[in-house]
């Protein structure tokens, strides 16, 4: 990995790579996550992409990217730690499988400059019809998270958790803010966000540094450049005096229980590891107990949130089953905490997250997703660091570490005729 | 093993054929450390009615994806735990037409195949370890019945087909698998889990020769005879025009969908699967006048999309998504087509549509899991998925006419519909 500086406050995490039939090119702003501005950046990503100056509707901008063999480039809004990145990510097929042996990346970067520097305008303002439709949509994609009643579930728990902090808010902000966006205000936020935040540019393929650095000074020329602010440091999660309870009623068949639980120890690697013992993988004791033994479940599991340091439970079960999972989910926390484990377990555990920093590499979208978390974050160890911490990580560390996970919130989802 | 090198794709596909009947394809990665094994079965969720030594049999709906899994249980204890222990990342999938197992691992790899090879051909499951499952499948029901996106696609092969067994859901329901006992899944493991119905797909850097070792050592060296099977008598007509379900969701969400001329196997397969994708592409895909249209007219949003499905014995077209609209799209979809086949298409916009669709189907095999599934697709099709390229360059603006003409009719046409529940 080589990391440089294109402009002030842009910088490029170069992956030079010849095993994909891809080049993977993204480029994110980094900007605090905050709900006076989430919307407004989740709406730019949506409305940079209907146009530019040169290509200014959808037909002149897929005709464009299909004559680059179905290049594709998709607007992006991600919450990392208490960071939100929003920008582009695109994929083209590597030069050397073009058939009539075109250059794809010169024209894919010029694209990807121009949807951030020179979007199509009317009177100083994006069009009026861009912003009506997409602000639509926005108010549409944030309503339909309550479709997928897991994804539904965990945002809601994560939401109550940290009322209040920045981590509970969702990466496109909520329909209030979104519906109060007007045209002016959605202009000024974009005048704002391109002069003043961060942007992180990767790219993983086969081309050499000099020439993405060309590609890319080249295509963001225009960028305007203010003062840069830093990405935010995240703030440290405050534990209630007593776990909050939070129950609500939709006409499903299936119950949701989502279980929050804070961790006052700062050692990321032992964490990492007695979350995968927990409930990280179909080794863990939440899948071998709480869906094997008892048979409670299809789906109950855990994930460390390394950036904010909670640890969240998935499961999906029949009402009436509550009181039993929760009981079982709070014994198995238990037993990792006591060390109550089989020989083999820690082992297990370990090598679950070997294979997946050592895999990582084979992955493009991974890569840049793992990158540009760690960017945004302010953090630049490498999957391959992070691999040797685990491997040194000691059962005792362990112990110490998930001693200090403590419950924080539960939330559970149940249907509408238990109300009867 | 024999391999055959695909200059356009950079790949090289080695391939044999063990005496037992097993097909075994290795694609070596060199520079990757993820190494990929793919397991598969021609059975899957379809296959509830067949023959067994000159008997027919109906088994209970759902059964294929129980024995996927059932086939975990070792006798030994559980193998997803003993692969896990390796590092690996095991899982499995049942789909209409096949069951697949699988792996990815850095280290181990051997091992692993190992046991893969091992636990999916010894069933081992007792009356009581079945019944367990009850509760763990039945849970995995209730959860895709809360989801709209199933419960539409489900939906609309229902109103398509009055008799094919693809009309019914792939992990059966609560009722159906209450009848699933230790001796249904053991006399459905010894039909169609033999060699000759299954092939074994490696991809990543590993050595070929050793990969068709291991699978001569550790599988039974007899074949099984071929398994006729009953997908029902389908009349040409559609079950029923429309569905309706109300859900707990956001807003009103849709499927059209088209029933297809069935394609036998072949390589007249993987043509139409071609042509299917350039029709979805050039009628309703990102950069066709219809998708802008509707998308500026507020009709559809980012969800909205098509695709073309080829299972045995049946095809069908389908598009769809979030819309405040659904039949005024339908109609929409169904005028573009009729205008597309009585004017014709752009010259130009097929040729532009035809290189989007190579680069796309290419950056495919950047996807170790998508390189597997679609070779064992092929093999079980009757054709080679990597001849992509060839297939392309013979695809005439004529030729997706006729499709369009053929099959996005009318009377081949129906529409589900999920909408949100009344307060």
């Amino acid at each position: 990995m080589t990391r440089t500086q294109l402009a002030s406050g842009v910088y490029l995490t170069y992956l030079p790579a010849n095993k994909f039939k891809t080049s993977l090119l993204s480029a994110q702003f980094v900007v605090p996550l905050r709900w006076e501005t989430a919307s407004a950046n989740a709406l730019l990503s949506a409305i940079l992409r209907r146009g530019t100056v040169s290509c200014p509707d959808m037909g002149a901008l897929s005709a464009k990217l299909d004559k680059l063999y179905g290049a594709r480039i998709d607007g992006t809004v991600r919450k990392k730690g208490e960071a939100q990145c929003v920008g582009f990510v695109a994929s083209l097929i590597d030069d050397s499988f073009a058939p009539g042996g075109e250059r794809l990346l010169e024209p894919a970067a010029t694209l990807l400059g121009e949807l951030i520097c020179h979007p199509v305008t009317r009177d100083g303002l994006f069009l009026e019809e861009y912003f009506e439709s997409e602000k639509t949509n926005l108010i549409d994609a944030i309503r339909s998270i309550l479709n997928d009643k897991r994804t539904y579930a965990d945002s809601r728990l994560l939401q109550e958790m940290c009322t209040g902090e920045p981590y509970g808010i969702p990466r496109l902000g909520n329909e209030q803010i979104t519906a109060a966006l007007h045209p002016q205000l959605l202009y000024s936020a974009y005048q704002e966000l391109i002069a003043t935040s961060r942007l992180e540019v990767f790219y993983s393929g086969s081309a050499s540094l000099s020439r993405v650095e060309d590609a890319l000074r080249a295509a963001l020329a225009d960028l305007p450049r203010g003062a840069v602010e830093a990405p935010p440091a995240t703030q440290p999660h405050v534990l209630p005096e007593e776990p909050r309870v939070l129950t609500e009623r939709l006409d499903v068949t299936q119950g949701k229980l989502g279980m929050g639980f804070s961790c006052g120890s700062g050692d990321h690697a032992a964490l990492l590891l007695g979350n995968t013992l927990f409930g990280g993988s179909s080794n863990s004791k939440l899948f071998l107990n709480v869906r094997e033994k008892l048979s409670l479940c299809y789906y109950a599991s855990s994930l460390y949130h390394r950036q904010k340091g909670l640890i969240t439970v998935s499961s999906g079960i029949e009402f009436e089953n509550y009181q039993k999972a929760y009981d079982e989910i709070l014994s198995q926390l238990s037993a990792v905490q006591t060390g109550d484990l089989e020989s083999w377990e820690l082992e297990a555990a370990r090598s679950t997250l070997l294979n997946a920093y050592t895999s990582m590499g084979d992955s493009q979208g991974k890569l840049e997703n793992f990158w540009i978390g760690q960017t945004a974050t302010g953090r630049d160890e490498s999957p391959e660091t992070l691999a040797e911490q685990v491997r040194s990580v000691t059962l005792e560390r362990i112990l110490q570490a998930m001693d200090t996970v403590k419950l924080d919130t539960v939330y559970f989802l149940q249907g509408k005729e238990a109300e009867a | 093993m024999k391999p055959v090198f695909y200059e356009r794709l950079g790949e090289t596909v080695y391939q044999e054929t063990l005496p037992n009947g097993l097909e075994i394809r290795v694609v070596p990665k060199p520079d990757h450390a993820k190494k990929y094994a793919f397991f598969a079965t021609r059975y899957g969720g379809m296959d509830t009615r067949f023959q067994l030594n000159g008997q027919w049999l109906d088994t209970p709906a759902g059964i294929a994806h129980y024995l996927e899994h059932k086939m975990f249980d070792t006798q030994e204890g559980n193998a997803l735990q003993e692969l896990a222990k390796n590092g690996a990342e095991p899982n499995a999938f049942t789909s209409n037409a096949m069951t697949g197992y699988y792996f990815d691992s850095t280290d181990h790899f051997e091992e692993n195949l190992e046991i893969l090879l091992s636990f999916v051909s010894i069933p081992y499951f007792t009356q009581e370890s079945v019944a367990k499952e009850q509760g763990i499948i039945g849970q995995e029901i209730r959860m895709i019945e809360d989801n709209p996106d199933w419960q539409l696609y489900v939906r609309m092969l229902r109103a398509l087909y009055s008799a094919n067994t693809a009309r019914g859901s792939i992990a059966g329901t609560v009722e159906s698998i209450s009848h699933i006992t230790a001796e249904t899944l053991y006399d459905c493991h010894r039909a169609f889990y033999t060699p000759s119905n299954m092939i074994l797909t490696v991809v990543g850097s590993v050595d070929p020769v050793q990969v068709a070792d291991l699978a001569r050592r550790i599988l039974p060296q007899e074949g099984g005879p071929s398994i006729p099977r009953d997908y029902g008598q389908e009349p040409e007509a559609v079950a029923e025009r429309e569905t309706r379900l109300a859900m707990e969701v956001s807003s009103p969400q849709f499927l059209t969908g088209f029933k297809c001329r069935p394609v036998l196997e072949g390589e007249d397969r993987l043509r139409a699967m071609v042509l299917g994708d350039m029709a979805c592409d050039l009628l309703l895909g990102e950069s066709s006048p219809l998708y802008q249209r509707l998308y500026a007219q507020g009709l559809i949003n980012a969800s909205f999309g098509g695709e073309f499905e080829l299972i045995p014995g049946a095809a069908y077209f389908y598009a769809g998504g979030e819309s405040r609209d659904p039949r005024a799209v339908a109609a929409e979809i169904q005028r573009e087509a009729d205008r597309l086949v009585r004017e014709g298409l752009d010259g130009g916009f097929f040729q532009q549509v035809l290189r989007a669709n190579f680069g796309s189907n290419l950056r495919g095999l950047n996807s170790f899991e998508n390189i597997a599934v679609s070779l064992t697709e092929g093999y079980f099709g009757g054709y080679d998925p990597f001849r992509f390229p060839q297939v392309f360059e013979a695809v005439t603006q004529e030729d997706v006419l006729s499709f369009l003409r053929e099959n996005v009719t009318a009377d081949r046409a129906v529409l589900s519909e999920i909408v949100p529940k009344e307060a």
